[in-house]
């Protein structure tokens, strides 16, 4: 913005009422976008929270009963625990999907570093690596799966038949956990090493020349200025993969199929109450408690690590 | 440079430590997909090959044939255009609006309606199915690509937003403040004056919207029965029996719509990367 040059004292007023003009034009800017996330997030949610306090179900939601919290915690008479909260088979899929996000969030950011770094230094054929890194990332998630999934695979697949012996990998709860989260760091890495390569190219080349002259190796020039000054990036993709990650759908249920990805992921022990099993109340109220688990973690980050916005 | 000279035994250790590391990176990259390519080109009945014998078996394009003639294929690539394009067209009107009023207007609220677009961004998509599928039964949407390209404006139009907001704040204000001077309302001052300095932004905002509606699955198999996208005909590509899968097939459809997707990222590279990290990092 730039000020008049010679002050009158009529400038101020009239930029005051530039300013309201402005700002009464920018809502009208902004309206058809918040409309459209009215109806398209917002009243679906209030929608979903809604149902997750009814006994309804999906064909007929108009036919519900008032339940509170039931579909949380809820016992029956007679002793039959029906709320989500009581059902072993949602803690086995919180307790994997924890698994999957910590893991592969952890190795993503361990290999995205070294690929970032590697590619961030001058040698030949780095031009071809570069492009090579954006290839798992274009591939449409439920190609990997698929991909993976040929590759697991007990007779065809490379790694289920060659390396594993013909071990059917996916056939198990516990050891598919580790077959997706391999799926998933080698589909995402790509992700991260961009996001880190971004940092690292922003960081001042004088000061890597500085810490040659004062003798300091490759190793403490790493941990001693690289890390530091990337923290802040790195932070940001750390949170923004470990949401990905917690929400994660299109790998378990392509690959394991709906009941097994009911056992491995919140998101499709939801989507299995919700549409294969019609339980419109109990489904949202996994759907609730999802969003809850997500938006907590997301309130932490922007308070913890201070996000900005101007 | 010195090492080279002082220690050379070092030196070239040290190069061919760092040529291996390219080269297992490269690998571990590229290899999945390449299999993939070569399974696509493979006869059914030489899927059971050992691998070395899998690589020189003779090549065959009849499972890309066959997954063309595929009336579910072409009707799902038919429908995951559509849906994706509409999707991204109107994000990007939509979000070009709102870019325009977060990156250039000075007034109140705007740090809570950057929260709020925020925050949707990071909705999980489970947490409006259940709501969206009521509305989309009650609106005699099932089954229509309409639902469709509504639904993805949830993570379309956040990611729209945001990403535009970052590049409208790198424009010069100078450009904007002579079309004031000379009287121009804001929408003609956006038309006439940003967005002709903003298509690379938005060719790259849109490629990326593109590529996220492309692959979304979650709604695409839960809002439709019959009229597939691509994602969820690839995952439901079945053969005789559950337990028969005709792996060739799927590889050839999973490389037909895999290909346009490596194509446009490689050709809007750097572009891309710029995208990812305005709409990322400084989230």
């Amino acid at each position: 913005m730039t000020t008049n040059a010679t002050p009158t004292s009529a400038a101020p007023t009239r930029r005051r009422g530039i300013e309201a003009a402005r700002a009464r034009q920018a809502i009208w800017l902004l309206l058809p976008t918040l409309i459209a996330l009215a109806i398209v997030a917002g009243y679906p949610l209030y929608r979903t929270i809604f149902y997750s306090l009814y006994d309804a179900n999906l064909t007929s939601p108009d036919q519900r009963t008032f339940l509170g919290l039931g579909n949380f915690w809820f016992t029956t008479s007679d002793g039959v625990p029906l709320g989500f909260l009581q059902d072993p088979k949602w803690w086995t899929a919180v307790k994997n999907t924890l698994l999957f996000t910590v893991v592969s969030v952890f190795l993503e950011t361990v290999f995205g570093m070294i690929i970032a770094l590697v590619v961030n230094s001058a040698f030949r054929g780095r031009a071809f690596l570069r492009t090579a890194m954006l290839v798992p990332w274009a591939i449409p998630t439920v190609v990997s799966a698929q991909m993976w999934a040929y590759m697991y695979n007990d007779s065809f697949g490379l790694v289920g038949r060659g390396v594993l012996g013909g071990q059917a990998l996916l056939a198990n709860t516990d050891s598919a956990i580790w077959a997706l989260i391999a799926v998933d760091v080698w589909k995402t890495t790509s992700f991260m090493a961009l996001l880190i390569l971004a940092g690292l190219q922003s960081l001042p080349g004088d000061m890597y020349e500085a810490a040659d002259m004062d003798g300091a190796s490759k190793w403490t020039q790493f941990w001693r200025l690289t890390l530091p000054l990337l923290r802040p990036a790195l932070l940001v993709a750390l949170v923004f993969r470990s949401l990905d990650a917690l929400r994660v759908f299109d790998i378990m249920y392509v690959m394991l199929g709906p009941v097994n990805a009911a056992q491995t992921s919140m998101t499709g022990y939801a989507r299995q109450a919700l549409i294969d099993n019609q339980l419109l109340g109990l489904g949202s109220a996994v759907a609730v408690a999802i969003f809850l688990i997500i938006m907590v973690i997301v309130v932490i980050y922007v308070t913890a690590f201070r996000v900005k916005f101007d | 440079m010195n090492l080279q000279k002082t220690n050379p035994a070092l030196y070239y250790t040290q190069r061919v430590l760092f040529y291996l590391l390219v080269l297992v990176i490269a690998v571990y990259l590229l290899f999945p997909f390449l299999w993939a390519v070569l399974t696509s080109f493979r006869r059914a009945g030489d899927l059971f090959l050992p691998p070395l014998q899998f690589i020189t078996a003779p090549s065959t394009l009849s499972n890309y044939t066959q997954v063309f003639a595929n009336a579910s294929f072409q009707r799902g690539l038919l429908f995951s255009l559509l849906v994706a394009v509409a999707s991204v067209l109107i994000s990007l009107l939509l979000g070009s609006f709102a870019a325009y009023a977060l990156g250039r207007f000075r007034f109140r609220g705007k740090a809570f309606i950057l929260y709020i677009i925020l925050a949707v961004s990071v909705f999980p998509q489970i947490a409006v199915l259940g709501g969206l599928f009521t509305l989309v039964q009650t609106t005699g949407l099932f089954n229509n690509p309409i639902a469709l390209i509504f639904s993805y404006l949830i993570f379309t139009i956040p990611f729209t937003v945001w990403v535009l907001t970052s590049f409208v704040r790198d424009i010069p204000g100078e450009l904007e403040e002579a079309a004031l001077v000379d009287g121009a309302s804001p929408l003609q001052t956006l038309f006439r004056v940003l967005f002709p300095v903003m298509m690379p932004a938005l060719v790259t905002t849109g490629l990326l919207a593109f590529i996220n509606a492309w692959n979304e699955y979650l709604f695409a198999l839960t809002f439709t029965s019959s009229n597939r996208t691509v994602p969820v005909v690839i995952a439901n590509y079945s053969g005789a029996s559950q337990y028969d899968q005709p792996w060739g097939p799927i590889m050839a459809a999973s490389i037909v719509v895999t290909v346009p997707l490596i194509i446009l990222v490689l050709v809007f590279q750097r572009n891309i990367v710029s995208g990812l990290t305005a709409g990322a990092v400084k989230g």
